[in-house]
């Protein structure tokens, strides 16, 4: 034992020894490039310097910790110290949307946008409090281990690979998309290039090492992400507070823009420009409901006038545009009611009022009782999500399998500490980003003239205009709030301009976005591959595989899975969002009763525990496909939704009918049907004392 | 193998303090965004306290919750005589 201690002490202290130097050397590596910079090395070249050296690095991580021995490949030889399994949790969990879209979903929605914020971080609380270190006394090497030793039998290990593989491969798809999308953006490359390059950095570590390598390519990815979120915001807090501390100093900039919101919504000239929009999405609407014949009309209208431009010999551009309006006109009527309800749409939203941001369940309504019955409404929204997303936290797999590697039971309970440390620092970080930047933007923005924008709004504009754009709709030469569109993205992509930093910083953003997206890719693809090499191949089909055999069908299965997610990525697939925040929903309603009972209630057994899993999915299912536009389209479900919806409830927290319908299940059946065996009870004890002296029994896996 | 009566001492303890982190948590998370609205008229040294929790406060609750769960328990798994070998 004593030997077992001061071994595990030289390795964490070695640990820390390697990756001190490592931070030092990234910082080093940046200050070299910001002096390049300076010296007038072209911006593209930063761009490949950061993809090409980070992914060099993850390489050399995933070629150094390679391995071919099960518990090394499964769960990193079950010796990753508490503090270093933190890190890599917090790289395993920070997605692309974590690091990139979070601060932007904060500075669109306002409060009710840090349901997100509260959803993934409290949702550790129940994974130490309910989950981790139980799973990890448990010690084998997957979710569905758990679900199969505890409820005996096929059936719940199946069902538990089914839903495993149901949520991770829809979020890994989204991941690669993220790769995809930043590759191209910073270095130029091909969008479907940028996806194969990420590809390779992922597949390098994990098909080489499984998790080992991936644990220790996740803690240097940590490092370099937390570094690239904080060097802008700190930035921009001197910028406008004088304090390096944004966390601590944002609720002066918040009264702030609290006092320009109240002043903005007196503007005449921003009433102005929301009258433009109402009028045009008043108009858009007024054609739908004339449709056929205001289609036929404004058919000849379009082309009469390119007719009349032809024969007046007018000037080019005036004849190439109406060109292009005749070709772009709605091919047919079915075609223009779906344009021309889209443009209402988008036309009226951007008519909307000005949202308070630190107004819970702000409405505007000018009406009393409908304001009190929306704000109700995005009261019961924001509770249902944060209470799927805390739920589905503590069920992902993903997560919950880092929780197998630490050395005991006691550093997985102080592993879940430091994982949350770590996530806070980013998450508490966040909502001071969307606060300066807002302020930025509503007092030196708007306001200003056209003439006078800074240079990176037509820089971003011109790469793509979905992510900002800025239009002067009432042509008076200054900028007015309703004429800025922003895309949630471009919140954390800019802020090294916006604050006035070099472009090397905007690089190393680029870089954190891309070691997130990495990261949770490469948990999620194990744990993929694992469900099916370990749970379906070995545990159901042939227990005799030697352990050689094991890991390399693993490989093998990570190489297929990976290129399945890449391919679907490469299409890009519209509705991904919504699949993943989908992910949470049916993360929570199918594993999260069934583990929590598994520990907590002996009396819980195999039927109780496949039926609460099958109502708790098919509840979740059935809410959203007849709820969620594209999944309705898909079921050919036609009925008006508010046929479907309860309680005003939006599709993403369809677990919040799910759980409690998968508890009942759960119960309920248990209950009528046999309790479980003695042995069952033995187990659920063993799993509850982190060491029992006189107990044969032994799970874990080695 | 046979429980003793002080493992399952040990166990109740557990829940005990399992279930009051959980209180807190639950009040932390649901009954103060459910109570939003009356909340943001206090003012938190410069942030209105409801949206302070939700994007800081609670957050520090839950760190301190998971920390403190790790202390009590090491110190309940010595004192039953429930903790492993190694650290």
């Amino acid at each position: 034992m004593s030997a077992q201690v001061s071994s595990n002490r030289a390795f964490f202290n070695q640990l820390k020894k390697y990756y001190g130097w490592y931070t030092g050397g990234f910082l080093v590596f940046l200050v070299v490039l910001a002096i390049l910079e300076q010296m007038g090395l072209p911006r593209v070249w930063i761009g490949y310097v950061f993809l090409f050296a980070t992914i060099a690095l993850y390489a050399g991580i995933g070629i150094m910790s390679r391995t071919a021995d099960v518990a090394e490949y499964y769960v990193a030889g079950r010796r990753v110290p508490a503090l270093f399994n933190g890190m890599a949790t917090g790289a395993d969990w920070m997605s692309a949307a974590s690091f990139i879209g979070m601060a932007g979903g904060l500075y669109l929605q306002g409060f009710d946008g840090l349901a997100f914020i509260m959803g993934w971080t409290g949702g550790y609380c129940l994974v130490a409090l309910l989950l981790a270190p139980y799973l990890r006394k448990f010690g084998q090497f997957t979710i569905p281990d758990f679900l199969g030793a505890r409820y005996g039998g096929h059936v719940a290990r199946f069902i538990g690979i089914f839903a495993a593989i149901l949520c991770s491969f829809t979020y890994v798809v989204a991941q690669i998309l993220g790769v995809g999308i930043i590759t191209s953006r910073f270095t130029g490359v091909e969008f479907q290039v940028g996806v194969f390059l990420g590809l390779a950095g992922i597949l390098v570590c994990s098909f080489l090492g499984g998790m080992r390598a991936v644990t220790w390519t996740q803690v240097a990815q940590y490092i370099i992400l937390i570094i690239a979120y904080m060097i802008p915001v700190v930035w921009l807090a001197v910028k406008h507070t004088g304090v390096p501390l944004p966390q601590f100093v944002y609720g002066k900039v918040l009264e702030k823009v609290g006092a320009r919101e109240l002043e903005l919504q007196k503007d005449p000239k921003e009433a102005e420009v929301r009258k433009i929009f109402s009028d045009r999405a008043a108009d858009f609407r007024k054609r739908v409901a004339e449709l056929p014949k205001s289609w036929e009309e404004g058919k000849a209208a379009a082309e009469k006038k390119l007719e009349e431009l032809k024969a007046a010999n007018a000037p080019l551009a005036e004849i190439k545009a109406a060109e292009k309006a005749v070709a772009d006109y709605p091919k047919s009527v079915d075609d223009a009611r779906k344009a021309w309800t889209a443009q209402a749409t988008a036309n009226a939203a951007r008519a909307a009022p000005i949202l308070r941001h630190a107004e819970p369940f702000y409405s505007a309504n000018p009406d009393p009782a409908k304001a009190e019955q929306e704000r109700d409404i995005k009261r019961r929204n924001f509770l249902a999500l944060v209470f799927c997303l805390m739920l589905g936290t503590a069920a992902l797999p993903h997560i919950l399998m880092r929780y197998y590697t630490t050395p005991s039971v006691h550093e997985a309970r102080k592993s879940v500490f430091w994982s949350l440390f770590f996530i806070f620092l980013l998450y508490f970080t966040a909502p001071a980003l969307a606060v300066l930047v807002k302020f930025d933007i509503y007092t030196l923005i708007v306001g200003s003239k056209f003439a006078d924008l800074p240079g990176w709004v037509a820089g971003w504009q011109k790469v793509d205009p979905a992510l900002l754009s800025i239009a002067d709709i009432n042509m008076d030469g200054i900028v007015q709030l309703a004429e800025i569109r922003i895309g949630q993205d471009i919140i954390v992509l800019a802020t090294p301009e916006i604050a006035g930093l070099p472009y090397v910083i905007s690089g190393l953003v680029a870089a954190g976005g891309l070691a997130a997206a990495l990261s949770t890719a490469d948990g999620l693809l194990l744990t993929i591959s694992n469900a099916l090499s370990h749970d379906l191949y070995y545990k159901m089909i042939n227990p005799s595989a030697s352990t050689q055999k094991r890991v390399t069908i693993s490989k093998i299965l990570l190489l297929f899975v990976a290129l399945a997610a890449a391919s679907v990525s490469a299409q890009k697939p519209a509705d991904i969002l919504f699949l993943v925040s989908a992910a949470f929903s049916f993360a929570a309603a199918s594993f999260f009763p069934a583990l929590v009972a598994g520990i907590f209630w002996k009396r819980a057994n195999k039927w109780g525990a496949i039926a609460g899993m099958v109502v708790g999915l098919a509840v979740c299912f059935y809410y959203m496909a007849t709820t969620q536009p594209w999944l309705r389209g898909i079921f050919g479900v036609t009925g008006p939704v508010s046929d479907y919806i309860w309680f005003g409830i939006q599709p993403i927290s369809a677990a919040v009918f799910g759980v409690p319908a998968g508890v009942a299940a759960l119960v309920i059946v248990s209950l009528l049907t046999p309790a479980p065996e003695k042995q069952v009870q033995e187990f659920v004890e063993h799993c509850r004392y982190p060491n029992l002296r006189g107990d044969t029994m032994d799970t874990l896996a080695r | 193998m046979q429980l003793t009566e002080k493992h399952r001492e040990y166990w109740r303890r557990n829940l005990n303090i399992t279930i009051v982190l959980l209180a807190i948590w639950f009040v932390v998370t649901f009954v103060m965004a459910y109570f939003a609205r009356p909340l943001a008229e206090i003012n938190f040294f410069g942030w209105p306290l409801s949206f302070y929790m939700g994007a800081q406060g609670s957050l520090i609750v839950y760190v301190v919750i998971i920390w403190y769960y790790a202390r009590k328990m090491r110190q309940l798994d010595i004192e039953y005589g429930v903790e492993e070998g190694e650290d």
